[in-house]
């Protein structure tokens, strides 16, 4: 029997309000933190595209985070601020091009190889950047300056202004929402989503799968280069560790905790970690500890990750209700 | 480069290769017969060698430190399956990436807790301390040879273990097809438990022989399970022989491109993965 239609409530423009209400009320320490978990949500979904939509389970993904995060710096003048229209576009290219060339290799590979080769490649880029002066060595660089967007000598915008910095990784998130909203729905979208479901029957039908792929992991790769480009200039500063698989873990476990192939998963997955992240590392310097506990109880008992929480609780509560897996 | 020191990097290398054949050949097997991908293939490396400094420390001999230490790591494999690895048989390689990455997190911290964040040195046993003297300046020490032998000898053994046993022939069985083997009435989940034991204790066991070398610190587990992958990639996953080959192949472009280029060394056997996943995707060799 056909279920009848039930109408999806839409909590987005509440969710839009409160952050955009949220500075008028919190304090410095919750903006910055607030802030701090839209860059992530950025860098979630970015994945999400490869990991929940297209099925490529990317094990080294802060590589375009940390690339972009270094153009950054790498663009800026020393002491002076540097200029957004070339800091911005040069972080999201970087991003993307090194997500070109390593897609070229690493989509050559399927399942396990590409976790691990993924992993392996940005191990290679860790090492370029700990290894030579180019970014510094393993000390990292400064940002001392962050850019600005300015029209003739008028200063639009400053990103050394944490209210204006505020707004503006608000407004990318957005942005960066209704892009991803319209690239799955795109025909490149479904090609991807084909992909996911099975591979073989995109070859059959002729569908060029290496280069569909090849897309979404560039797409990917910029995506991250933005996120890269404002956790650079929220911090100020960028060491090899931003490029560490540690780094891709973290973003792999926050599109994982949120329930992947939901870009509010990767929200609500961004929001857990940096808030787990903050009251375990409150509570103890061990905080790692009480992190991976969480981390395999959650596969163990939750294979869905935290959104599929009310699913499974009305399913208990009702009874018969909630898939199982 | 004279020919002593030519010699010394060769043996260095061989060393160096043999070893991470012994830490990589664990992760393929687990791969290749069970399906899982294993992160914290790495932390039970970083695990062996903390048991070989803490164990020798309390008992005084590095050999009984090794034997307690291989019971040890033995256990903590077949707990770790029993507990939860076998419940992650049938599910996404993305679960067990994420299990096996709070594993490592967890690791990490109960060694920060249990022994501390220094490093620390293992004294080579004196029975093996000397160096046998190549040229008037250079000498190669005998641990390290000792080292290259036990790796050979444990290489060895595997192929037999493999090859001619009656268990290696329900490994090979059960890692082609897992349900025929249980209709025939092995009891495929010991199998498995036996095979990650193996593998945790192989990995263990190359951090307890590696102590008195490399130094025992931090983080040491994660530099391993990465070059791991590197030779599991090269040499193709589930091989065993393509592990030892890819292991050997990484030894020497480590060691000689640190004489070469010292300051690009650490990316040269990533070069090499490249070039054999632009020549052969799947690795040079397929199968068990």
């Amino acid at each position: 029997m056909p279920l009848p239609a039930k109408k999806k409530r839409n909590y987005l423009p509440l969710v839009l309000l409160a952050l955009a209400l949220f500075p008028i009320f919190g304090s410095t320490y919750y903006n910055e933190l607030i802030a701090k978990i839209m860059i992530m949500t950025i860098f979630a979904m970015s994945l999400d595209l490869l990991v929940g939509f297209t099925g490529l389970v990317s094990f080294g993904h802060a590589a375009f985070f940390g690339v972009a995060a270094y153009s950054v710096v790498l663009l800026s003048p020393k002491y002076d601020p540097g200029n957004l229209w070339l800091v911005l576009p040069g972080a999201i290219l970087t991003g993307a091009a090194v997500a070109f060339v390593v897609g070229l290799f690493v989509l050559r590979t399927k399942g396990i190889y590409f976790i691990m080769v993924t992993l392996a490649f940005a191990q290679m880029i860790y090492f370029v950047f700990h290894d030579t002066p180019l970014g510094g060595g393993s000390d990292g660089a400064f940002l001392n300056v962050k850019p600005e967007l300015r029209i003739g000598e008028k200063v639009l915008l400053d990103l050394n202004e944490p209210m204006q910095f505020y707004y503006i990784v608000l407004a990318f998130l957005v942005v960066a929402y209704v892009f991803l909203r319209v690239l799955l729905r795109s025909p490149l979208g479904h090609a991807l989503a084909g992909i996911k479901s099975n591979e073989h029957r995109m070859v059959s039908l002729g569908f060029p799968v290496f280069l569909y792929k090849l897309a979404g992991f560039v797409t990917a790769g910029g995506l991250a280069g933005l996120a890269g480009f404002l956790s650079a200039c929220q911090f100020g500063f960028v060491t090899p560790e931003i490029l560490s698989w540690h780094q891709s873990g973290n973003v792999l476990l926050m599109v994982i905790l949120g329930g992947m192939g939901t870009l509010n998963g990767a929200a609500i997955g961004a929001f857990a970690f940096v808030v787990l992240q903050e009251v375990f590392g409150a509570l103890t310097k061990h905080w790692q500890l009480l992190m991976g506990a969480v981390i395999v109880t959650v596969v163990m008992v939750l294979p869905g990750g935290l959104s599929s929480l009310p699913r499974r609780l009305k399913g208990l509560l009702i009874g018969g209700g909630a898939r199982h897996g | 480069m004279d020919f002593s020191t030519f010699l010394i990097q060769l043996l260095n290398s061989l060393q160096y290769g043999l070893l991470l054949f012994l830490v990589a050949s664990g992760l393929t097997l687990i791969f290749g017969i069970m399906g899982i991908i294993n992160l914290a293939h790495g932390s039970f490396y970083m695990m062996g060698a903390y048991m070989a400094f803490s164990l020798t420390s309390l008992s005084g001999n590095l050999l009984v430190a090794v034997i307690v230490g291989i019971a040890l790591s033995a256990l903590i494999g077949f707990l770790l399956e029993w507990g939860l690895f076998s419940r992650l048989y049938k599910r996404d390689h993305l679960d067990q990436v994420l299990l096996t990455y709070g594993l490592i997190l967890i690791f990490e911290e109960l060694r920060s807790l249990i022994v501390g964040d220094d490093v620390h040195g293992v004294p080579i046993p004196e029975l093996l301390s000397a160096s046998i003297q190549l040229s008037e300046t250079l000498s190669y020490p005998v641990y390290r040879l000792f080292m290259s032998g036990v790796c050979i000898l444990l290489a060895a053994l595997m192929y037999w273990l493999i090859r001619y046993t009656r268990l290696g022939m329900m490994i090979r069985a059960g890692s082609s097809n897992r349900e025929m083997v249980q209709a025939l009435g092995i009891n495929i989940d010991l199998i498995y438990r036996i095979v990650f034991g193996l593998g945790v204790t192989l990995a263990a066991f190359a951090g307890m022989l590696a102590a008195p070398v490399s130094s025992v610190y931090p983080g040491m587990g994660n530099q391993v399970l990465i070059i791991c992958f590197v030779v599991v990639v090269i040499g193709g996953v589930g091989s065993v022989w393509g592990a030892l080959v890819a292991a050997l192949l990484i030894g020497l472009t480590d060691t000689f491109g640190k004489v070469i280029a010292p300051d690009y060394a650490g990316l040269a056997v990533y070069v090499l993965m490249a070039a054999v996943l632009l020549w052969r995707p799947e690795g040079i060799f397929r199968r068990i």
